[in-house]
């Protein structure tokens, strides 16, 4: 039943056939083509902006106030490209390999090798954008690493790169607006798709000003509503970071592919306490100088700096020379864990590790004696000149720790815990970014497609613009060209009737429950039975709870929610109370696809499948296969299963030791 | 670091909606730790009011980390409050004490009409961006990203202006309500590079009318908006947009 598409023919050669043979739309007939783009984060952005370009009508909806504020703009680090500006033997195989390494073998080798070929572009569009990369001396783009790679081939803006590649986007999407070719709609959410004859014809949306409902037609609609790491509660997303886009799309026959797959991010500020809203991110590119460690004795309770080197565990170094402080991000966090479980832990709360920068600091600092030819400068003056070096490279970073701290990095190593930051998973699509909806796309993270069970530092910005910029503007074409022949469909029509009366319905129960309870309540309640149980090491018998526990949660949530305000206003709380009802259907799902999944791999750690060592163990004869979930009702789903073949890469189990 | 808790007084602004009269209303709120953040400090506020059968207090806020340019709080009569160089979501009630009163309010301006409580409408700003706030190029034009060096202290200064995350606290900030500060990071960020050259002058005459078109003021240089800025948008960058507009101006041929 599930039919990826994955063009015939030799893996290098399948997306320029592809484009060669895909079907096109001339660009009369573009103007008649109407295509909803939700969500204007990297992908939808960049989709909305191409496809006004190439002539289409395109509606494009957020709920923030203004496009420009997506979560994209919070990545830091870098966007991954195989320009081997560098010469130290990158190349699109390589970024191909690594990308499939790095998703533990859980992704299709198409889809990532198409990503691979697109990266170099990416760039060059950027440049062209404006986007202020990071340059040499010399004025040529800069490159830094990241995790589970040994070439240099991200590119960055400071800690700011999401930012900068976002604004260009949202400028390229502005300048369509301007020009007519884009309709924007933003403090508005989508709160249901529209079928008609088994194509999607259009959503229901909800302006956020007002609360009135709306219909909006498409000859396509495509999902760049990123991903669901917020069912968490505590993550790295933004506030309004959700699934009801996606959720919606599932529930009118969408399957959801891999939804287990999480990615727990190793270099976060820890928990402070109970009333913790969001947890931070300190960016990847830290572990390029940073040292991670603990120390040697249980529950040592002096100061990082008054413990001698000789008494700390500099335990990535030591389980894993060969990549050290860079090993993937799923490798890195699970033995953060495991230490801290160990009690080796650090600060009050025992949940942190120490990532220090003294001896880069120090290392910088010979490095500038060296180039002013002081190498015998007392220690203190090396000191502050490789602290202006760190400074140079990460302040932002630096500063963004002390306003949350309140202790300076400079002096004493930051404190970092893993937290919930990106999700692998998400809606199943074919090779041309399709649901199982006809018509009905998903960009960016939004989809499952691209980082198999682990995705890689610096590669979600790539996926975002790829999608958006050179796949969706090509793939789109070989649908939309037989729907030329189809007049837009009036919005009065009885789908669209049907699809609002659901939707009014389902608001005028959230607000008619009355209950006592907030739903921030019942987030964090969710929250923490699925970072309990489906969190960074997930078993069978937990699994098992949490989906009582769910379902449970779920019942007190619809008899007990209490939504203050009115229907027909600007009512966060009532937009939230959506999203967190979707949330908690979700997180059954998501124990359901872990409980289903018995093997470890990438950023789902069971328990009962690990070596001898701790290290995760696939399974690949039982699971090489993305599980794509149909919906059937509630609390009931039918899982698909696609195979993946490996034609090039042959699966090993991982290793970075 | 000592952590304590505090109990405090917040004088905070109310507005149902943009055709209501709004007013303060005073709260308040305890055992307030001082390593949370403002917002969470208002969670649990807006916890207390819920529980109450009161209504929440709205305010915009989202990635939490500084970034976005969501929030948007007037704090003891300073947009996004009394630390330098920071966004409200990432003040932090170290910053307070036990007792204190603190006044909250959205951001004034005639450009940025109040939606609800501590919420504006910024999309002013969307409009002056559509004016001209980009570079013409359509998606699968450009040319290798290194066939065009650029020098990396203009690289850098293009940088430091493109750093202006769009949350209006210099607009919030000006006694003229004035977007320039805004408006003079973009023209800078696109001026400094290469890339922006072809339409360095319409751009510039055309997001000035638009800004006109706002309602938002003139700039008289008192340099509130860039003591305000979060990110430190210099100031300089207005000099700069004067001499581009300036530039512009002589040689259009409008």
């Amino acid at each position: 039943m599930l039919n990826s598409k994955i063009p015939a023919g030799k893996l290098e050669e399948k997306w320029t056939d592809y484009k060669g043979h895909c079907k096109l739309v001339n660009p009369a007939n573009k103007r008649k083509l109407e295509v909803i783009v939700i969500g204007t984060g990297l992908a939808g952005a960049s989709a909305a902006a191409t496809l006004g370009e190439l002539g289409y009508k395109v509606k494009a909806f957020c709920f923030q106030d203004s496009p420009r504020r997506a979560h994209s703009i919070a990545a830091q680090g870098g966007i991954n490209a195989a320009k081997n500006y560098q010469n130290d033997g990158d190349s699109v195989f390589r970024l191909f390999y690594d990308t499939v390494k790095g998703g533990d073998y859980r992704s299709r080798e198409a889809n990532v090798h198409r990503l691979a070929e697109v990266s170099a572009n990416i760039i060059d569009q950027c440049v062209a954008q404006g986007v202020p990369f990071a340059r040499e001396y010399g004025g040529l783009l800069s490159n830094r690493s990241f995790g589970g790679v040994q070439v240099q081939r991200t590119f960055y803006a400071a800690g700011q790169t999401g930012q900068q590649l976002l604004i260009g986007a949202y400028q390229a999407l502005e300048r369509q607006v301007a020009l007519g070719n884009v309709k924007m709609y933003s403090r508005h959410e989508m709160l249901d798709v529209v079928i008609v004859d088994g194509k999607a014809r259009g959503i229901i949306a909800r302006d956020l000003v007002n609360g009135k409902l709306e219909r909006h037609f498409g000859h396509a609609v495509l999902l760049c509503s990123g991903g669901y790491g917020n069912v968490f509660y505590l993550s790295t997303n933004a506030m309004g970071s959700n699934v009801t886009a996606a959720w919606k799309a599932h529930k009118k026959g969408a399957f959801f592919g891999n939804p287990c797959f999480t990615q727990i991010h190793p270099t976060c500020i820890p928990v402070s306490g109970d009333h913790q809203s969001k947890l931070t991110l300190m960016s990847e590119s830290l572990r390029n100088d940073g040292r991670i460690w603990v120390p040697k004795k249980q529950n040592d309770t002096r100061k990082p700096n008054e413990i001698p080197a000789e008494e700390r565990d500099y335990y990535l170094e030591r389980r894993y020379p060969a990549f050290g402080n860079l090993v993937p991000r799923d490798v890195a966090s699970r033995a953060a864990k495991e230490r801290c479980d160990a009690g080796y832990g650090v600060g009050t709360s025992k949940q942190a590790v120490y990532l220090d920068f003294a001896s880069a600091i120090e290392r910088y600092g010979r490095i500038e004696a060296n180039k002013e030819g002081k190498e015998d400068a007392p220690i203190e003056q090396i000191i502050t000149w490789g602290k202006e070096v760190v400074k140079e490279k990460y302040g932002n970073l630096f500063d963004m720790y002390e306003k949350i701290t309140g202790e300076n990095p400079y002096e004493v190593p930051m404190r970092i815990y893993p937290a919930v930051h990106y999700t692998m998973g998400g809606l199943w699509v074919d090779y041309e970014l399709m649901t199982t909806v006809n018509g009905l796309y998903a960009l960016g993270e939004a989809n499952f497609s691209d980082h198999g069970a682990n995705r890689l530092g610096a590669s979600a910005l790539m996926q975002g613009l790829a999608d958006g910029y050179f796949v969706i503007p090509y793939t789109i074409g070989n649908f939309l060209a037989d729907e030329i022949y189809n007049k837009p469909i009036s919005t009065e029509h009885e789908a669209f009737a049907e699809a609002e009366k659901n939707v009014r319905e389902r608001i005028e129960k959230l607000m008619n429950i009355k209950g006592k309870t907030s739903v921030e309540s019942f987030h964090k309640k969710l929250g923490k039975i699925m970072w309990d149980k489906c969190g960074m090491a997930r078993n069978e018998q937990g699994l098992k709870e949490a989906i009582v526990e769910i379902q449970q949660l779920k019942k007190e949530f619809w008899n007990d929610l209490r939504v203050p305000g009115e229907i027909n206003e600007f009512n966060p709380e009532l937009d939230k109370a959506g999203r967190v009802a979707d949330f908690i259907e979700l997180g059954e799902l998501m124990c359901i696809d872990a409980l289903n999944r018995s093997e470890s791999c990438g950023g789902h750690f069971r328990e009962e499948s690990q070596t001898p060592e701790g290290e995760a163990m696939r399974n690949d004869d039982a699971f090489m296969y993305v599980s794509a979930w149909e919906y059937k009702g509630e609390s009931k789903w039918d899982m698909h299963k696609e195979d993946l073949q490996y034609e090039v890469i042959k699966p090993t189990q991982r290793n970075y030791k | 670091m000592e952590h304590y808790n505090m109990n405090l007084n917040l004088k905070v602004w109310r507005q149902k909606n943009s055709n209501t009269k709004g007013e303060f209303k005073m709260y308040r709120v305890e055992n307030i730790s001082s390593e949370m953040s403002f917002l969470e400090m208002f969670d649990v506020l807006n916890e207390k009011l819920i529980a109450d059968g009161e209504e929440p207090i709205a305010f915009d806020h989202d990635c939490r980390e500084g970034i976005c340019g969501a929030c948007s709080m007037y704090i003891d009569g300073k947009p996004h409050g009394p630390w330098h160089a920071n966004t409200t979501c990432q003040l932090h009630m170290r910053a307070f004490k036990d007792g204190d009163t603190i006044v909250v309010e959205p951001w004034r301006a005639n450009a940025f009409p109040v939606i609800k409580d501590l919420v504006v409408d910024r999309t002013a700003f969307d409009r002056i961006i559509q004016a001209g706030g980009y570079i013409s190029v359509n998606t699968g034009n450009a040319v290798d990203g290194n066939s065009l060096p650029i020098n990396k202290d203009k690289a850098d200064a293009s940088f430091a202006a493109a750093m202006c995350i769009g949350c209006g606290a210099c607009v919030a900030a000006c006694k003229n309500s004035s977007a320039m500060l805004f408006l003079s990071a973009k023209v800078s960020h696109l001026a400094l590079l290469p890339q922006g050259e072809p339409e360095r002058h319409s751009r510039v005459l055309n997001m000035i009318d638009q800004m006109d078109k706002e309602g938002f003021g003139s700039c008289t240089n008192t340099g509130a908006c860039e003591a305000t800025c979060p990110k430190e948008i210099s100031i300089s960058n207005i000099a700069k947009l004067n001499q581009e507009y300036l530039c512009a101006s002589l040689t259009s041929e409008k």
